[in-house]
């Protein structure tokens, strides 16, 4: 757990005193990933350099784990702490496996401990340490390089990581791909890690906070979810985007959003049965799945009422076919692109779980605007 | 194209290597030269001591200095130093021998005070440039992960430095060699004793017993340096063994 308590940085110039961070105060709890967001020179990679001293704080505390850091000698607090910065600063001198054990020798770890550390670390990333121990840095693409730096600042298993704009310096394709490994890594891990990003598509993905700066003010402390639908003013609004809703598509997966399990109908069951189903249940059309129970067409009341026989002889295709661990936005664009607003969903053996609809999406998103609402209802009425 | 050019002069070099032999040896030049051959080996390793110690020296102090001036803390007065080191450099050989010999008097001290001084400042200059443009970057990092001053200095800026480092060395040395013979002039001994003394015989044979060792030296003193800096620089950060 981290939290920052009046934490503040002034720096004297000719023109003045200028505040990069001001009083700013947060707690991040263990195991989170706390995004630092804001346009350049809005205060955040100050605040971040201040919890490793790389930037030292004019004023207030820094607690990890309830211990005030300011009691702590400055190396030995940097080298528990992780820190991955965009330059990545490989060491070109060294080879990899000598630049992902820096912290641990410094720690004194005998040999064959820092060795095993830093193959387990390669592995991984799915970098294969046989090949990649003896390289160095130059010799290495930079995607590769940056996963490099994330390990090395993992290496002495640090609680409290720190990243200024870790994957900045990469194309779009693989910092998604990084991205994704290191989200997979950190659901293990449960680091607490403090995350210096001026993308806010890059903050929504990674975070479970995100901390809005603007002119060394921490302006709004949220969740991504929270800070999308209520910006608390105009400039996180501008910052988030005209389109904040579309991003918060993204931070929904289809099982929180679907009707779990509708009874559906199979093949053999008679065209009858479904109508039946339709009426009791008011439904509008059902599922009809495969003795697997995937799958494979709808029957709808029209077609239900006008045609006798077996479901399995008359049923309209599928259009598309949500997975329940896909986001909105994945969902969405479906939708468009097949033009329907209703999909069932599958889990990953392909079996069917439940469906989706358009309306329940926008009902979805719109109950965060409606539980404000009847709260600020409740509030006039007390 | 560029191979058949490559190929074109180094067969008229070999030509021209030919002609000379063939030329020195009818004139009686070679057989001159080997008449001194006790005198060659005597003055060389005379030659080597007075390099050796000059140039250790100037090593031994001009690395400290250059470390120094690259902390922040002497940034200021860097350029300064620089300067000063550099009329070191800018006065010629001669007058700093002539210089010392004024108050060191004549042997091969003052001859390996004046051959330090001049080599100085390749190697300052290089040390302390090498660590400058060491990336900033690398440094943070370093200091993020908890390294003191020192261990960034011997770990991560000496080593990235190195190379350039090792440059300085391989120019000044190799300069120091060849500046060597001079000392003759103030009775410190060298190879400067045949070059000079054959001069004032006309004795072209004296002449080029003193002189072609001299170069000799000079050659293999960089060669030997790259040599060192080859294998000394980290693979990682030496240009020699990675391919662009």
């Amino acid at each position: 757990m981290i939290r920052l308590e009046n934490l503040t940085k002034t720096f004297e110039t000719p023109e003045g005193i200028i505040t990069a961070a001001d009083n700013i105060n947060m707690t991040v709890g263990k195991g989170e990933i706390c995004v630092l967001l804001g346009p350049s020179g809005c205060g955040k990679t100050t605040t971040l350099k201040m919890l490793n001293r790389i930037v030292p704080p004019t004023s207030g505390k820094v607690f990890i784990d309830g211990e005030d850091t300011s009691t702590l000698n400055t190396i030995d607090l940097r080298r528990n702490i992780g820190y991955v910065i965009q330059q990545i600063g490989l060491f070109p001198n060294m080879t990899i496996a000598e630049n992902i054990s820096v912290v641990p020798k410094l720690l004194g770890w005998d040999k064959t401990r820092y060795t095993a550390r830093a193959e387990e670390l390669l592995a991984m990333v799915a970098l294969e340490p046989k090949t990649f121990m003896r390289r160095f840095p130059r010799e290495l693409s930079g995607g590769q390089q940056q996963r490099i730096g994330v390990i090395r600042a993992l290496a002495a298993d640090p609680e409290v990581m720190l990243m200024d704009e870790p994957f900045g310096a990469i194309d779009p394709i693989n910092r998604a791909v990084i991205q994704d490994e290191f989200l997979k890594m950190q659901q293990t891990l449960q680091k607490t890690i403090l995350f210096v990003s001026h993308d806010i598509d890059e903050a929504i993905k990674m975070a479970d906070k995100i901390a809005i700066f603007d002119e060394g003010k921490l302006i709004q402390f949220d969740s991504p979810d929270n800070l999308l639908a209520h910006p608390c003013n105009k400039f996180v609004e501008n910052f988030v985007g005209s389109d904040r809703t579309l991003k918060r598509l993204r931070l929904a997966k289809v099982s929180e959003v679907m009707t779990p399990a509708p009874t559906p109908v199979k093949r053999d069951d008679d065209l009858q049965h479904a109508l039946k189903i339709m009426h009791e249940r008011d439904y509008i059309a059902v599922t009809l799945v495969d003795e697997f129970g995937r799958p494979i067409g709808t029957i709808n009341r029209d077609l239900a009422g006008s045609k006798r026989g077996r479901c399995g002889d008359h049923f309209y295709g599928l259009r598309a076919i949500a997975n329940v661990n896909d986001d909105l936005r994945s969902v969405a664009s479906s939708m468009f692109s097949n033009d329907t607003t209703w999909m069932p969903c599958v889990d990953d053996d392909g079996v069917f779980r439940g469906e989706i609809s358009q309306r329940g999406v926008t009902h979805y998103l719109g109950a965060t605007y409606r539980r404000q609402e009847r709260d600020n209802t409740l509030n006039r009425e007390t | 194209m560029q191979k058949s050019k490559s190929k074109y002069a180094w067969i008229a070099g070999m030509m021209l290597m030919f002609v000379l032999g063939v030329w020195s040896q009818n004139s009686g030049l070679i057989e001159g030269f080997f008449y001194y051959s006790e005198d060659i080996i005597y003055l060389s390793k005379q030659h080597m001591q007075l390099s050796a110690i000059s140039g250790g020296i100037a090593i031994l102090i001009a690395i400290p200095l250059g470390i120094m001036l690259s902390r922040p803390r002497f940034r200021p007065i860097a350029e300064s130093m620089m300067q000063l080191l550099n009329i070191g450099t800018t006065v010629p050989t001669l007058a700093i021998l002539a210089l010392s010999m004024s108050f060191l008097g004549i042997g091969s001290t003052p001859a390996i005070f004046a051959l330090c001084i001049a080599t100085l400042l390749p190697i300052v200059r290089n040390t302390y440039v090498g660590l400058l443009s060491v990336p900033e970057h690398l440094i943070e990092a370093a200091n993020g992960m908890g390294m003191s001053s020192m261990q960034i200095l011997l770990r991560v800026e000496i080593p990235n430095a190195l190379y350039v480092m090792f440059a300085g060395i391989r120019t000044a040395l190799t300069i120091n060699v060849g500046t060597v013979p001079l000392a003759f002039l103030i009775g410190g001994g060298g190879l400067g004793e045949l070059i000079f003394t054959g001069i004032d015989l006309d004795e072209m044979p004296m002449l080029l017993a003193g002189a072609i060792p001299t170069s000799l030296l000079a050659v293999s003193v960089d060669i030997s340096v790259g040599l060192l800096a080859f294998l000394l620089v980290p693979r990682g950060v030496n240009p020699l063994r990675y391919k662009q």
